[in-house]
Protein backbone atom coordinates (compact mmCIF):
# COMPACT_ATOMS: atom_id res chain seq x y z
CA UNK A 1 0.00 0.00 0.00
CA UNK A 2 2.38 2.73 0.88
CA UNK A 3 4.43 1.78 -2.31
CA UNK A 4 1.53 2.54 -3.95
CA UNK A 5 1.93 6.04 -2.47
CA UNK A 6 5.16 6.38 -3.09
CA UNK A 7 5.23 5.54 -6.35
CA UNK A 8 2.10 7.83 -7.41
CA UNK A 9 4.08 10.53 -5.74
CA UNK A 10 6.79 10.10 -7.38
CA UNK A 11 5.24 10.23 -10.43
CA UNK A 12 2.98 13.48 -9.54
CA UNK A 13 6.49 15.05 -8.83
CA UNK A 14 8.15 13.74 -12.17
CA UNK A 15 4.92 14.93 -14.14
CA UNK A 16 4.60 18.33 -12.39
CA UNK A 17 8.33 19.00 -13.01
CA UNK A 18 8.16 18.55 -16.96
CA UNK A 19 5.36 20.25 -17.09
CA UNK A 20 6.80 23.51 -15.38
CA UNK A 21 10.03 22.88 -17.66
CA UNK A 22 7.72 22.86 -20.55
CA UNK A 23 5.62 25.48 -19.57
CA UNK A 24 8.96 27.83 -18.54
CA UNK A 25 10.52 26.91 -22.19
CA UNK A 26 7.47 28.11 -24.11
CA UNK A 27 7.30 31.15 -21.81
CA UNK A 28 10.80 31.67 -22.78
CA UNK A 29 10.13 31.06 -26.63
CA UNK A 30 6.91 33.55 -26.52
CA UNK A 31 9.35 35.97 -25.15
CA UNK A 32 11.69 35.77 -27.58
CA UNK A 33 9.43 35.64 -30.38
CA UNK A 34 7.55 38.98 -29.20
CA UNK A 35 11.34 40.57 -28.82
CA UNK A 36 12.30 39.90 -32.62
CA UNK A 37 8.88 41.45 -33.25
CA UNK A 38 9.77 44.60 -31.42
CA UNK A 39 13.65 44.77 -32.91
CA UNK A 40 12.08 43.68 -36.42
CA UNK A 41 9.47 47.24 -36.04
CA UNK A 42 12.84 49.33 -34.77
CA UNK A 43 14.79 47.92 -37.67
CA UNK A 44 12.08 48.71 -39.74
CA UNK A 45 11.62 52.54 -38.76
CA UNK A 46 15.48 52.78 -38.79
CA UNK A 47 15.29 51.83 -42.04
CA UNK A 48 12.30 54.34 -43.22
CA UNK A 49 14.31 57.19 -41.39
CA UNK A 50 17.41 56.58 -42.95
CA UNK A 51 15.60 56.51 -46.63
CA UNK A 52 13.97 59.48 -45.93
CA UNK A 53 17.17 61.31 -44.70
CA UNK A 54 19.00 60.78 -47.87
CA UNK A 55 15.93 61.48 -50.02
CA UNK A 56 15.58 64.42 -48.10
CA UNK A 57 19.61 65.48 -48.73
CA UNK A 58 19.19 64.33 -52.36
CA UNK A 59 16.25 66.65 -52.90
CA UNK A 60 17.47 69.88 -51.14
CA UNK A 61 20.06 71.12 -53.81
CA UNK A 62 23.26 70.91 -51.77
CA UNK A 63 24.68 68.06 -53.58
CA UNK A 64 25.52 67.95 -56.65
CA UNK A 65 23.24 66.57 -59.68
CA UNK A 66 25.19 63.02 -59.92
CA UNK A 67 25.11 62.14 -56.13
CA UNK A 68 21.65 63.39 -56.14
CA UNK A 69 20.50 61.17 -58.69
CA UNK A 70 22.17 58.21 -56.96
CA UNK A 71 21.04 59.06 -53.93
CA UNK A 72 17.11 59.38 -54.78
CA UNK A 73 17.34 56.94 -56.42
CA UNK A 74 18.15 54.03 -54.20
CA UNK A 75 16.35 55.88 -51.69
CA UNK A 76 12.88 55.57 -53.60
CA UNK A 77 13.71 51.88 -54.46
CA UNK A 78 13.74 50.93 -50.64
CA UNK A 79 10.84 52.82 -49.95
CA UNK A 80 9.46 50.64 -53.25
CA UNK A 81 10.66 47.34 -52.31
CA UNK A 82 7.74 44.78 -51.21
CA UNK A 83 8.19 45.38 -47.22
CA UNK A 84 7.22 41.19 -47.12
CA UNK A 85 9.91 40.36 -49.64
CA UNK A 86 12.72 40.28 -46.64
CA UNK A 87 15.61 39.38 -49.73
CA UNK A 88 14.16 42.12 -52.15
CA UNK A 89 14.37 44.51 -49.42
CA UNK A 90 17.38 43.59 -47.93
CA UNK A 91 18.63 44.24 -51.47
CA UNK A 92 17.85 47.58 -52.34
CA UNK A 93 18.80 48.72 -48.38
CA UNK A 94 22.44 47.35 -49.49
CA UNK A 95 22.15 49.66 -52.39
CA UNK A 96 21.19 52.48 -50.70
CA UNK A 97 24.33 51.89 -48.11
CA UNK A 98 26.58 51.32 -51.41
CA UNK A 99 25.19 54.86 -52.72
CA UNK A 100 25.69 56.88 -49.49
CA UNK A 101 29.40 55.05 -49.30
CA UNK A 102 29.85 55.91 -52.50
CA UNK A 103 28.78 59.44 -52.37
CA UNK A 104 30.65 60.10 -49.11
CA UNK A 105 34.04 58.05 -49.43
CA UNK A 106 35.92 60.77 -47.83
CA UNK A 107 35.91 63.33 -45.29
CA UNK A 108 36.61 65.82 -47.26
CA UNK A 109 33.60 65.51 -49.28
CA UNK A 110 31.79 67.17 -45.93
CA UNK A 111 33.63 70.10 -46.30
CA UNK A 112 33.07 70.88 -49.70
CA UNK A 113 29.17 70.03 -49.49
CA UNK A 114 29.09 72.50 -46.72
CA UNK A 115 31.07 75.15 -48.63
CA UNK A 116 29.09 74.90 -51.55
CA UNK A 117 25.92 75.83 -48.91
CA UNK A 118 27.36 79.07 -47.65
CA UNK A 119 25.35 80.56 -46.34
CA UNK A 120 22.46 77.35 -45.48
CA UNK A 121 25.51 75.11 -43.47
CA UNK A 122 23.15 75.07 -40.52
CA UNK A 123 20.68 73.60 -42.72
CA UNK A 124 23.32 71.30 -44.26
CA UNK A 125 24.36 70.03 -41.00
CA UNK A 126 21.32 69.43 -39.90
CA UNK A 127 20.49 67.14 -43.38
CA UNK A 128 23.90 65.28 -42.63
CA UNK A 129 23.34 64.94 -39.02
CA UNK A 130 20.07 62.89 -39.40
CA UNK A 131 21.10 60.95 -41.99
CA UNK A 132 24.27 60.11 -40.09
CA UNK A 133 22.44 59.33 -36.86
CA UNK A 134 20.06 56.83 -39.43
CA UNK A 135 22.92 55.26 -40.61
CA UNK A 136 24.10 54.28 -37.11
CA UNK A 137 21.18 53.61 -35.61
CA UNK A 138 19.86 50.88 -38.64
CA UNK A 139 23.40 49.27 -37.69
CA UNK A 140 22.51 48.77 -34.05
CA UNK A 141 19.24 47.96 -35.04
CA UNK A 142 19.85 45.30 -37.42
CA UNK A 143 22.21 43.85 -34.77
CA UNK A 144 19.83 43.50 -32.39
CA UNK A 145 17.52 42.03 -34.11
CA UNK A 146 19.81 39.55 -35.60
CA UNK A 147 21.25 38.67 -32.19
CA UNK A 148 17.47 37.79 -30.64
CA UNK A 149 17.01 35.57 -33.90
CA UNK A 150 20.03 33.93 -33.05
CA UNK A 151 19.12 33.16 -29.40
CA UNK A 152 15.68 31.87 -30.80
CA UNK A 153 16.48 29.78 -33.38
CA UNK A 154 19.10 27.75 -30.84
CA UNK A 155 16.32 27.25 -28.28
CA UNK A 156 14.22 26.04 -31.04
CA UNK A 157 16.40 23.67 -32.31
CA UNK A 158 16.55 21.78 -28.82
CA UNK A 159 14.62 18.32 -28.89
CA UNK A 160 12.40 19.37 -26.45
CA UNK A 161 10.78 22.74 -28.56
CA UNK A 162 10.71 20.57 -31.69
CA UNK A 163 8.88 17.16 -30.25
CA UNK A 164 6.36 18.92 -27.94
CA UNK A 165 5.92 21.73 -30.89
CA UNK A 166 6.29 24.29 -28.07
CA UNK A 167 6.87 27.34 -30.79
CA UNK A 168 3.26 26.52 -32.12
CA UNK A 169 2.36 27.68 -35.80
CA UNK A 170 5.37 30.45 -35.21
CA UNK A 171 7.09 30.05 -38.58
CA UNK A 172 11.29 29.81 -37.49
CA UNK A 173 13.05 33.32 -37.61
CA UNK A 174 15.66 34.71 -39.84
CA UNK A 175 18.39 37.16 -39.61
CA UNK A 176 18.28 39.86 -42.04
CA UNK A 177 21.48 40.27 -43.81
CA UNK A 178 22.43 43.33 -45.54
CA UNK A 179 25.49 45.94 -45.94
CA UNK A 180 24.68 48.73 -43.38
CA UNK A 181 28.43 49.86 -43.29
CA UNK A 182 27.74 53.47 -42.26
CA UNK A 183 29.45 55.84 -44.97
CA UNK A 184 33.02 56.70 -43.57
CA UNK A 185 32.68 60.52 -44.23
CA UNK A 186 29.17 60.41 -41.60
CA UNK A 187 30.71 58.40 -39.04
CA UNK A 188 32.83 62.14 -37.57
CA UNK A 189 29.57 63.92 -38.14
CA UNK B 1 13.51 60.20 -22.72
CA UNK B 2 13.16 58.52 -19.28
CA UNK B 3 16.39 56.30 -18.79
CA UNK B 4 16.51 54.05 -15.46
CA UNK B 5 20.51 52.84 -14.48
CA UNK B 6 21.03 50.03 -12.87
CA UNK B 7 24.36 50.03 -10.91
CA UNK B 8 25.22 46.59 -8.97
CA UNK B 9 28.05 47.87 -6.71
CA UNK B 10 27.78 49.90 -3.76
CA UNK B 11 27.61 53.54 -4.94
CA UNK B 12 30.16 54.99 -1.81
CA UNK B 13 32.51 52.96 -2.81
CA UNK B 14 35.40 54.00 -5.53
CA UNK B 15 35.11 51.62 -8.92
CA UNK B 16 35.43 51.45 -12.54
CA UNK B 17 31.98 50.69 -12.81
CA UNK B 18 30.07 53.56 -10.39
CA UNK B 19 32.14 55.85 -12.10
CA UNK B 20 30.71 55.13 -15.48
CA UNK B 21 27.40 54.66 -14.79
CA UNK B 22 27.71 58.47 -12.74
CA UNK B 23 29.30 60.02 -15.70
CA UNK B 24 26.84 58.36 -18.18
CA UNK B 25 24.13 59.73 -15.73
CA UNK B 26 25.45 63.05 -15.81
CA UNK B 27 26.15 63.23 -19.60
CA UNK B 28 22.86 61.67 -20.05
CA UNK B 29 21.17 64.82 -18.16
CA UNK B 30 23.52 67.26 -20.09
CA UNK B 31 21.72 65.92 -22.97
CA UNK B 32 18.24 66.64 -22.08
CA UNK B 33 17.40 63.12 -20.43
CA UNK B 34 15.74 62.26 -17.43
CA UNK B 35 18.20 59.51 -15.62
CA UNK B 36 17.22 57.55 -11.84
CA UNK B 37 20.03 55.59 -10.90
CA UNK B 38 19.43 52.74 -8.52
CA UNK B 39 22.23 51.65 -6.84
CA UNK B 40 23.40 50.42 -3.48
CA UNK B 41 24.13 52.73 -1.28
CA UNK B 42 24.81 52.91 2.97
CA UNK B 43 21.56 54.92 4.49
CA UNK B 44 25.01 57.88 5.60
CA UNK B 45 26.08 58.31 2.41
CA UNK B 46 24.94 61.27 0.18
CA UNK B 47 23.63 60.17 -2.43
CA UNK B 48 23.10 62.95 -6.04
CA UNK B 49 19.57 63.54 -6.55
CA UNK B 50 19.74 61.19 -9.53
CA UNK B 51 20.61 57.95 -7.02
CA UNK B 52 17.75 55.70 -5.70
CA UNK B 53 19.35 53.36 -3.13
CA UNK B 54 18.37 50.15 -3.31
CA UNK B 55 19.46 49.25 0.83
CA UNK B 56 22.40 48.33 2.10
CA UNK B 57 25.66 46.34 0.97
CA UNK B 58 27.70 43.55 1.61
CA UNK B 59 31.12 42.80 0.49
CA UNK B 60 31.55 39.79 -1.44
CA UNK B 61 34.18 37.80 -2.90
CA UNK B 62 33.08 38.09 -6.97
CA UNK B 63 35.37 37.80 -10.20
CA UNK B 64 38.68 38.01 -8.43
CA UNK B 65 38.02 40.91 -5.89
CA UNK B 66 35.67 42.48 -3.34
CA UNK B 67 32.45 43.74 -4.59
CA UNK B 68 29.96 45.21 -2.38
CA UNK B 69 26.62 44.45 -3.62
CA UNK B 70 22.61 44.23 -2.30
CA UNK B 71 20.79 41.39 -2.71
CA UNK B 72 17.35 39.44 -1.14
CA UNK B 73 14.03 40.03 -0.89
CA UNK B 74 14.19 43.13 0.76
CA UNK B 75 16.39 44.76 -2.50
CA UNK B 76 13.95 42.89 -4.68
CA UNK B 77 11.21 44.49 -3.81
CA UNK B 78 12.93 48.05 -3.86
CA UNK B 79 14.29 46.89 -7.28
CA UNK B 80 10.18 46.21 -8.25
CA UNK B 81 9.09 49.69 -6.53
CA UNK B 82 11.50 51.77 -8.65
CA UNK B 83 10.93 50.03 -11.74
CA UNK B 84 7.03 51.03 -11.00
CA UNK B 85 7.81 54.65 -9.76
CA UNK B 86 9.87 55.25 -12.79
CA UNK B 87 7.94 54.44 -15.75
CA UNK B 88 10.97 54.49 -17.83
CA UNK B 89 11.34 54.38 -21.58
CA UNK B 90 14.17 52.42 -21.43
CA UNK B 91 16.58 50.37 -18.56
CA UNK B 92 20.18 50.19 -18.48
CA UNK B 93 21.35 47.05 -16.38
CA UNK B 94 25.35 47.39 -15.57
CA UNK B 95 27.03 44.07 -15.08
CA UNK B 96 23.80 42.09 -15.28
CA UNK B 97 25.75 39.00 -14.81
CA UNK B 98 26.82 40.34 -10.92
CA UNK B 99 24.71 38.90 -7.87
CA UNK B 100 23.48 42.34 -7.49
CA UNK B 101 20.29 44.86 -8.13
CA UNK B 102 21.34 44.48 -11.56
CA UNK B 103 20.23 40.47 -11.94
CA UNK B 104 17.49 41.61 -9.91
CA UNK B 105 16.22 44.12 -11.90
CA UNK B 106 16.96 41.75 -15.45
CA UNK B 107 14.33 39.65 -13.95
CA UNK B 108 11.77 41.96 -12.43
CA UNK B 109 11.19 44.15 -15.62
CA UNK B 110 10.29 43.44 -19.57
CA UNK B 111 10.37 46.17 -22.31
CA UNK B 112 13.41 47.80 -23.89
CA UNK B 113 16.16 46.21 -21.71
CA UNK B 114 19.62 47.47 -22.54
CA UNK B 115 22.95 45.76 -20.63
CA UNK B 116 26.41 46.61 -20.60
CA UNK B 117 29.55 44.18 -19.85
CA UNK B 118 32.41 45.94 -17.98
CA UNK B 119 34.55 43.11 -16.61
CA UNK B 120 36.72 40.60 -18.83
CA UNK B 121 36.88 37.08 -17.13
CA UNK B 122 38.38 33.48 -17.34
CA UNK B 123 35.60 31.50 -18.86
CA UNK B 124 34.50 30.30 -15.20
CA UNK B 125 33.11 26.84 -14.12
CA UNK B 126 30.95 29.24 -11.34
CA UNK B 127 30.35 31.31 -14.18
CA UNK B 128 28.98 28.69 -16.46
CA UNK B 129 26.75 27.22 -14.07
CA UNK B 130 24.98 30.17 -13.14
CA UNK B 131 24.45 31.03 -16.85
CA UNK B 132 21.40 28.69 -17.19
CA UNK B 133 20.14 30.22 -14.21
CA UNK B 134 20.70 33.86 -15.74
CA UNK B 135 19.15 32.81 -18.69
CA UNK B 136 15.43 33.62 -18.91
CA UNK B 137 16.58 37.02 -17.37
CA UNK B 138 18.91 37.38 -19.67
CA UNK B 139 17.06 36.53 -22.64
CA UNK B 140 15.15 39.98 -21.93
CA UNK B 141 17.89 41.71 -22.64
CA UNK B 142 17.59 44.08 -26.22
CA UNK B 143 20.19 45.64 -26.82
CA UNK B 144 23.79 44.28 -25.05
CA UNK B 145 27.03 46.62 -25.15
CA UNK B 146 30.61 45.82 -24.19
CA UNK B 147 33.22 48.57 -22.98
CA UNK B 148 36.13 46.57 -24.50
CA UNK B 149 37.21 44.00 -26.59
CA UNK B 150 38.27 41.80 -23.80
CA UNK B 151 34.82 42.23 -21.81
CA UNK B 152 32.93 41.70 -25.39
CA UNK B 153 34.85 38.04 -25.70
CA UNK B 154 33.78 37.62 -21.95
CA UNK B 155 30.07 38.26 -23.29
CA UNK B 156 30.55 36.02 -26.46
CA UNK B 157 32.40 33.21 -24.70
CA UNK B 158 30.25 32.72 -21.88
CA UNK B 159 26.92 32.95 -24.06
CA UNK B 160 26.91 33.35 -27.27
CA UNK B 161 25.64 36.21 -29.22
CA UNK B 162 27.56 39.62 -30.29
CA UNK B 163 27.64 43.05 -28.56
CA UNK B 164 28.05 46.58 -29.93
CA UNK B 165 31.42 47.98 -28.62
CA UNK B 166 30.96 50.89 -27.22
CA UNK B 167 34.01 52.36 -24.75
CA UNK B 168 34.35 53.85 -21.30
CA UNK B 169 33.84 57.05 -22.17
CA UNK B 170 36.40 60.08 -20.04
CA UNK B 171 34.79 63.41 -19.40
CA UNK B 172 38.35 64.72 -20.09
CA UNK B 173 36.44 69.03 -19.44
CA UNK B 174 38.32 68.61 -16.31
CA UNK B 175 41.33 66.90 -17.46
CA UNK B 176 44.42 69.43 -17.90
CA UNK B 177 42.39 72.36 -16.29
CA UNK B 178 44.11 72.93 -12.70
CA UNK B 179 48.26 74.13 -12.54
CA UNK B 180 50.97 71.52 -11.25
CA UNK B 181 51.48 70.48 -7.89
CA UNK B 182 53.63 72.50 -6.01
CA UNK B 183 57.46 71.66 -7.32
CA UNK B 184 56.51 69.94 -9.73
CA UNK B 185 57.64 68.96 -12.61
CA UNK B 186 61.29 70.17 -12.23
CA UNK B 187 63.75 70.39 -14.98
CA UNK B 188 65.26 66.73 -14.14
CA UNK B 189 62.67 64.76 -15.36
CA UNK B 190 59.52 63.40 -13.53
CA UNK B 191 57.37 59.95 -13.84
CA UNK B 192 53.88 59.10 -12.02
CA UNK B 193 52.43 56.14 -11.16
CA UNK B 194 48.87 55.95 -9.98
CA UNK B 195 47.08 52.65 -8.30
CA UNK B 196 46.98 50.74 -5.38
CA UNK B 197 50.45 50.55 -4.14
CA UNK B 198 50.31 46.84 -2.97
CA UNK B 199 48.52 45.49 -5.95
CA UNK B 200 51.01 43.26 -8.39
CA UNK B 201 48.25 43.56 -11.02
CA UNK B 202 48.76 47.79 -10.75
CA UNK B 203 52.69 46.53 -11.03
CA UNK B 204 54.31 49.27 -8.92
CA UNK B 205 56.88 46.75 -7.98
CA UNK B 206 58.17 46.61 -12.22
CA UNK B 207 58.12 50.33 -11.84
CA UNK B 208 59.99 50.19 -8.85
CA UNK B 209 62.78 47.57 -10.40
CA UNK B 210 63.52 49.70 -13.04
CA UNK B 211 64.31 52.98 -11.06
CA UNK B 212 67.52 52.12 -10.75
CA UNK B 213 68.69 51.88 -14.35
CA UNK B 214 66.61 55.00 -14.42
CA UNK B 215 68.47 57.13 -12.49
CA UNK B 216 71.79 55.92 -13.87
CA UNK B 217 70.74 57.89 -16.93
CA UNK B 218 68.48 60.29 -15.25
CA UNK B 219 70.33 61.43 -11.78
CA UNK B 220 67.67 63.96 -11.21
CA UNK B 221 64.77 61.96 -12.15
CA UNK B 222 61.80 62.52 -9.29
CA UNK B 223 58.65 59.37 -8.81
CA UNK B 224 55.46 60.72 -7.54
CA UNK B 225 53.14 57.45 -6.79
CA UNK B 226 49.66 58.20 -5.84
CA UNK B 227 47.60 55.46 -4.52
CA UNK B 228 46.28 53.62 -1.25
CA UNK B 229 48.60 50.76 0.34
CA UNK B 230 51.42 49.94 3.24
CA UNK B 231 54.53 51.92 2.11
CA UNK B 232 56.36 50.30 4.67
CA UNK B 233 55.99 46.71 2.56
CA UNK B 234 58.38 48.46 -0.15
CA UNK B 235 60.25 51.03 1.43
CA UNK B 236 62.28 47.98 3.42
CA UNK B 237 63.24 46.35 -0.16
CA UNK B 238 64.50 49.47 -1.90
CA UNK B 239 67.60 50.63 -1.29
CA UNK B 240 68.23 54.44 0.35
CA UNK B 241 69.23 55.53 -2.85
CA UNK B 242 66.47 54.79 -4.87
CA UNK B 243 63.86 55.82 -2.32
CA UNK B 244 64.83 59.58 -2.32
CA UNK B 245 64.12 59.54 -5.97
CA UNK B 246 60.47 59.12 -4.44
CA UNK B 247 57.47 61.10 -3.25
CA UNK B 248 54.64 59.10 -2.06
CA UNK B 249 51.22 60.37 -1.75
CA UNK B 250 48.92 58.28 -0.53
CA UNK B 251 45.12 58.11 -1.17
CA UNK B 252 45.19 61.32 -3.76
CA UNK B 253 41.57 63.34 -3.96
CA UNK B 254 40.24 64.01 -7.63
CA UNK B 255 41.68 67.60 -7.68
CA UNK B 256 44.79 66.37 -6.87
CA UNK B 257 45.24 63.50 -9.23
CA UNK B 258 44.34 66.15 -11.95
CA UNK B 259 47.39 68.43 -10.84
CA UNK B 260 48.84 65.11 -10.30
CA UNK B 261 49.47 64.37 -13.96
CA UNK B 262 50.18 67.37 -15.25
CA UNK B 263 52.96 67.50 -12.82
CA UNK B 264 54.80 64.52 -15.13
CA UNK B 265 56.62 64.39 -17.68
CA UNK B 266 55.43 61.10 -18.27
CA UNK B 267 52.70 58.86 -16.96
CA UNK B 268 53.60 54.98 -15.97
CA UNK B 269 50.99 52.33 -16.38
CA UNK B 270 52.91 49.68 -15.57
CA UNK B 271 49.88 46.80 -15.11
CA UNK B 272 50.66 43.05 -15.23
CA UNK B 273 47.09 42.63 -16.31
CA UNK B 274 43.40 42.31 -15.37
CA UNK B 275 42.68 45.31 -17.21
CA UNK B 276 40.08 45.31 -19.37
CA UNK B 277 40.22 48.78 -20.40
CA UNK B 278 42.85 52.04 -19.48
CA UNK B 279 40.71 54.45 -17.59
CA UNK B 280 43.70 56.01 -16.21
CA UNK B 281 45.69 56.11 -19.50
CA UNK B 282 42.43 58.33 -21.17
CA UNK B 283 43.08 60.53 -18.33
CA UNK B 284 46.45 60.81 -18.39
CA UNK B 285 46.23 61.65 -22.26
CA UNK B 286 43.38 64.67 -21.72
CA UNK B 287 46.02 65.86 -19.34
CA UNK B 288 48.14 65.78 -22.18
CA UNK B 289 51.04 63.59 -20.38
CA UNK B 290 52.40 60.94 -22.59
CA UNK B 291 51.98 57.58 -21.50
CA UNK B 292 54.50 54.63 -20.88
CA UNK B 293 52.07 51.50 -20.48
CA UNK B 294 52.95 48.13 -20.82
CA UNK B 295 52.12 45.72 -23.95
CA UNK B 296 48.86 44.41 -22.32
CA UNK B 297 45.71 44.00 -25.15
CA UNK B 298 43.35 46.48 -23.40
CA UNK B 299 46.35 49.07 -23.35
CA UNK B 300 47.82 48.48 -26.55
CA UNK B 301 44.07 49.24 -27.90
CA UNK B 302 43.57 52.49 -26.36
CA UNK B 303 47.23 53.28 -27.12
CA UNK B 304 46.37 52.25 -30.86
CA UNK B 305 49.33 49.72 -30.54
CA UNK B 306 52.02 52.33 -29.64
CA UNK B 307 50.93 55.59 -31.93
CA UNK B 308 48.74 57.90 -29.21
CA UNK B 309 51.42 56.68 -26.39
CA UNK B 310 54.76 53.98 -25.81
CA UNK B 311 54.59 50.34 -24.81
CA UNK B 312 57.39 48.06 -22.79
CA UNK B 313 56.94 44.45 -22.47
CA UNK B 314 55.16 43.62 -20.09
CA UNK B 315 56.57 42.89 -16.86
CA UNK B 316 59.82 43.99 -17.95
CA UNK B 317 61.75 46.06 -15.73
CA UNK B 318 65.03 46.49 -18.09
CA UNK B 319 62.79 47.55 -21.12
CA UNK B 320 60.65 49.77 -19.09
CA UNK B 321 63.97 51.48 -17.91
CA UNK B 322 64.88 52.07 -21.67
CA UNK B 323 61.55 53.18 -23.23
CA UNK B 324 61.59 55.92 -20.57
CA UNK B 325 65.26 56.60 -20.43
CA UNK B 326 64.61 57.41 -24.39
CA UNK B 327 61.14 59.51 -24.05
CA UNK B 328 62.75 61.50 -21.02
CA UNK B 329 65.55 62.45 -23.67
CA UNK B 330 63.35 63.53 -26.31
CA UNK B 331 61.29 66.53 -25.72
CA UNK B 332 59.71 66.42 -29.10
CA UNK B 333 58.86 63.43 -29.35
CA UNK B 334 56.85 63.86 -25.77
CA UNK B 335 55.10 66.70 -27.27
CA UNK B 336 54.13 64.66 -30.51
CA UNK B 337 52.99 61.86 -28.08
CA UNK B 338 50.70 64.51 -26.07
CA UNK B 339 48.75 65.78 -28.79
CA UNK B 340 48.12 62.00 -30.09
CA UNK B 341 47.25 61.55 -26.93
CA UNK B 342 44.85 64.56 -26.46
CA UNK B 343 43.25 63.79 -29.71
CA UNK B 344 42.69 60.01 -28.87
CA UNK B 345 41.27 61.37 -25.66
CA UNK B 346 38.62 63.27 -27.18
CA UNK B 347 36.99 60.21 -29.12
CA UNK B 348 36.32 58.97 -25.73
CA UNK B 349 35.15 61.63 -24.42
CA UNK B 350 31.50 61.34 -22.63
CA UNK B 351 29.04 63.30 -24.77
CA UNK B 352 30.62 61.22 -27.70
CA UNK B 353 29.88 58.09 -25.82
CA UNK B 354 26.35 58.68 -24.50
CA UNK B 355 25.22 60.05 -27.88
CA UNK B 356 26.52 56.23 -28.92
CA UNK B 357 24.35 54.66 -26.17
CA UNK B 358 21.19 57.02 -26.82
CA UNK B 359 21.82 55.76 -30.51
CA UNK B 360 21.53 51.93 -28.91
CA UNK B 361 18.53 53.22 -26.56
CA UNK B 362 16.81 54.87 -29.63
CA UNK B 363 17.43 51.51 -31.75
CA UNK B 364 15.58 49.54 -29.12
CA UNK B 365 12.81 51.71 -28.01
CA UNK B 366 11.33 52.42 -31.45
CA UNK B 367 8.11 50.93 -31.21
CA UNK B 368 7.19 52.94 -28.20
CA UNK B 369 6.45 50.73 -25.39
CA UNK B 370 8.10 51.16 -22.31
CA UNK B 371 9.28 49.38 -19.13
CA UNK B 372 6.94 47.52 -17.46
CA UNK B 373 7.07 45.20 -13.96
CA UNK B 374 7.19 41.41 -15.40
CA UNK B 375 5.05 39.19 -13.49
CA UNK B 376 4.47 36.22 -15.92
CA UNK B 377 6.02 33.23 -14.99
CA UNK B 378 7.06 33.61 -11.59
CA UNK B 379 5.04 32.68 -8.89
CA UNK B 380 7.03 34.28 -6.82
CA UNK B 381 6.92 37.56 -8.85
CA UNK B 382 2.94 37.72 -8.49
CA UNK B 383 3.21 36.85 -4.44
CA UNK B 384 5.64 39.70 -4.57
CA UNK B 385 3.72 42.23 -5.75
CA UNK B 386 1.80 41.97 -2.55
CA UNK B 387 4.79 41.96 -0.52
CA UNK B 388 5.28 45.11 -2.17
CA UNK B 389 2.26 46.64 -1.41
CA UNK B 390 3.15 45.83 1.84
CA UNK B 391 6.76 47.08 1.42
CA UNK B 392 5.45 50.59 0.22
CA UNK B 393 2.96 50.79 3.31
CA UNK B 394 6.03 50.47 5.77
CA UNK B 395 8.53 53.15 4.01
Amino acid sequence: MSDWITWSLVAVVVIGSVVVYLSSTAGRLDRLHHRIETAFAALDAQLLRRSAAAQDLASSGFLDPASSFLLSAAAQDTMVADPVDTDVRAAAESELSRALNAVFDDPDVIDEVREDAHPDEALVDQLLEELALACRRTEFARRFHNDVVRSCVQLRKKRVCQWFRLAGHTPMPSTIDFDDTPPAALTQV
Amino acid sequence: MRVGIVCPYDWGTPGGVQVHVRDLAIALQRLGHTVSVLAPAESDVHLPDYVVSSGGSIALAYNGSKAKVSFGPRAARRVRRWLREGEFDVLHIHEPMSPSVSILSCWAARGPLVATWHSSMERSRALSAMYPIAQTALEKVSARIAVSEAARQTLVEHMGGDAVLIPNGVDTSAFGTLRPLDGWPGTGGSLFFIGRIDEPRKGLQILLAAMPAIIAQHPQVRLLVAGPGDVDDFSNELTPEVLEHITFMGLVSEEEKVRAFVSADLYVAPNTGGESFGIVLLEAMASGTPVVASDIEAFARVLEDGDAGALFRNEDPGDLAHVINGLLDDDVRRSEMAKTGLARAREFDWQTVAARIVDVYESVTVSGEGVTEDLRGQVIGRLSRRSAERDEADV
